[in-house]
């Protein structure tokens, strides 16, 4: 198509200002694709860590299992909890083993007696698990209780803040990007005023001068945001091996292809949407 | 065809650039605009593309009130009216080719249709071997008839050519102007802005004659009636 033919030259004809759009665009999205990952990683850690039993009681060795199924009762008519196991003795030792099975030293060394029974128990509401805790920790048969709201809270509290800043610096790139282009795009439309003039008297309409100038907004977040998005992906995947180590036991990795697919696909969405405003910005800024 | 009715045009300076010019032009009719530098040549061909204005008059073209034509149509109106622009206004970044095919991409004619026109075009103008040239490799006479082929392409009712042989030799001028006439004869009308004496010598054609705004000859009209209506304005004038 003709209009593509213009843009393209008109792109080429000006190649460094076509690579400083193409870069700040870049820029945005790669901050963009870099902080959509980091939300992902930290709302499935979140997602982990409230899966996972927030209480755990360890009970005292002397303990009878009809102490212990009562105690199990008690806790179930406040109606704030959402799951209770119990974890006996054999079953200690099984974990114990699976989590230990290339070390037999120290399998040598540990029985099933040893090792405490305890209650996993997760409640409905976080903020209901100091109740609880208090419960288990004032019960002559608890031993020792684990408690994990700190976790879960200081990740929320992170990843809320995360949220807000990683949010504030989007719309700030996302507004110098649409600054930028509207300049780029403002000296090109400058530079071509005298083609422009003369398109205008031979018969040109005024969408034949502006779609070319659209599709060049479009053309450059497009290209950015592909790019953006590819070293932010090729960064992800290089540093995967690593990350899967260093967050040993949560399931963040790997990322699902569907959800990157879906991020390129909002991404360009986005490019578009970035690029047709400056060029229109600029259309009207430069081309009265 | 052409018509404008005391037609005024007032610059933001205060100076007048026209002052009450009527006349006509019918269909197929070939017509010179004469008079010195800023005698209003030029303001009366940009009124009829409706570039600029009229303070105060009518202007129609082919029964469109060029003044009161939406904005929406001038590229029509534009359409219509082949231009060769005193300074050409040729694009210099393209080639002579993608120059005069630029009127047929802008009307939106398919490429193949467009491309059959331009070149039958450039060969009835004998610019077919610039082709792939761009316009600073031709001389001036070239670049005219360059710019004749872009005002053509379209097959215009009407050519405006501003001074097309300002700046060429005499025998290239007297090519130019051969070449304007027939394509006048095949039933374009055309109006051709000079002050070369000698084209109005060799070729006998309708006169219209201006001087500092005001209309002082029309063979449309009778001689004498010409001159005492620019009396009777200036007089009004001082």
């Amino acid at each position: 198509m003709k209009v593509f033919r213009t843009t393209w030259c008109n792109i080429r004809r000006s190649p460094y200002q076509a690579f400083a759009a193409v870069f700040v665009m870049t820029l945005t999205f790669l901050f963009i694709s870099f902080f959509t990952f980091l939300l992902f990683g930290s709302s499935k850690a979140i997602s982990y860590f409230e899966s996972r039993p927030q209480v755990t009681a360890f009970f005292r060795q002397e303990v009878k299992q009809e102490d212990i199924d009562s105690l199990k009762d008690n806790l179930m008519t406040t109606n704030k909890i959402a799951d209770i196991k119990f974890v006996s003795k054999q079953d200690a030792l099984k974990i114990y083993t699976e989590q230990n099975k290339d070390d037999p030293l120290l399998l040598e060394l540990v029985t099933a007696d040893i090792l405490p029974a305890s209650l996993e128990i997760s409640t409905i509401k976080i903020a209901d698990l100091s109740e609880i805790n208090n419960m288990l920790s004032g019960s002559p048969l608890v031993s020792e209780v684990v408690f994990q709201k700190d976790v879960v809270s200081v990740l929320t509290s992170w990843t809320n803040a995360l949220r807000g800043i990683g949010l504030g610096l989007i719309i700030t790139l996302s507004l110098v990007s649409v600054f930028i282009m509207v300049i780029i795009i403002g000296i090109k439309i400058a530079q071509k005023k005298q083609d422009i003039e003369i398109m205008r008297l031979i018969g040109a309409g005024g969408w034949y001068i502006r779609w070319p100038i659209v599709f060049e907004g479009i053309f450059y977040g497009v290209v950015g945001a592909i790019l953006g998005f590819g070293i932010a992906s090729g960064a992800l995947w290089y540093a995967t091996p690593f990350l899967s180590s260093f967050l040993k036991g949560i399931p963040i990795f790997p990322i699902p292809v569907i959800f990157l697919l879906g991020l390129l696909g909002f991404e360009i969405l986005i490019a578009m949407i970035l690029g047709i405003f400056s060029s229109l910005v600029a259309v009207l800024r430069y081309l009265k | 065809m052409i018509q404008l009715n005391k037609v005024s045009k007032q610059f933001r300076t205060g100076v007048f650039a026209l002052s009450d010019i009527s006349f006509t032009v019918g269909k197929g009719e070939f017509v010179f605009l004469i008079g010195p530098t800023g005698s209003g040549k030029t303001t009366i061909f940009r009124l009829l593309t409706r570039e600029a204005f009229p303070t105060t008059g009518e202007i129609v073209v082919d029964n469109w009130d060029v003044v009161k034509l939406p904005t929406s149509k001038i590229p029509h109106l534009r359409k219509k009216i082949g231009v060769v622009f005193q300074d050409l206004k040729l694009l210099m970044d393209r080639t002579i080719f993608e120059n005069i095919i630029l009127p047929l991409e802008v009307s939106g004619i398919n490429s193949v249709n467009a491309k059959k026109i331009v070149e039958e075009t450039m060969e009835r103008l004998g610019i077919a071997v610039h082709k792939d040239k761009f316009p600073i490799q031709l001389s001036g006479g070239e670049l005219q008839r360059v710019a004749i082929a872009r005002a053509l392409v379209l097959s215009p009712d009407i050519l405006l050519a501003d001074e097309p042989t300002g700046n060429l030799d005499q025998a290239t001028a007297f090519e130019i102007v051969k070449l304007l006439s027939e394509i006048n004869k095949k039933g374009t009308t055309v109006i051709m802005a000079t002050h070369n004496n000698d084209i109005l010598k060799a070729i006998s054609k309708r006169i219209i004659s201006l001087d500092k705004g005001f209309l002082v000859r029309d063979d449309g009209k009778k001689k004498e009636k010409c001159e005492a209506e620019h009396s009777d304005k200036k007089l009004k004038a001082n």
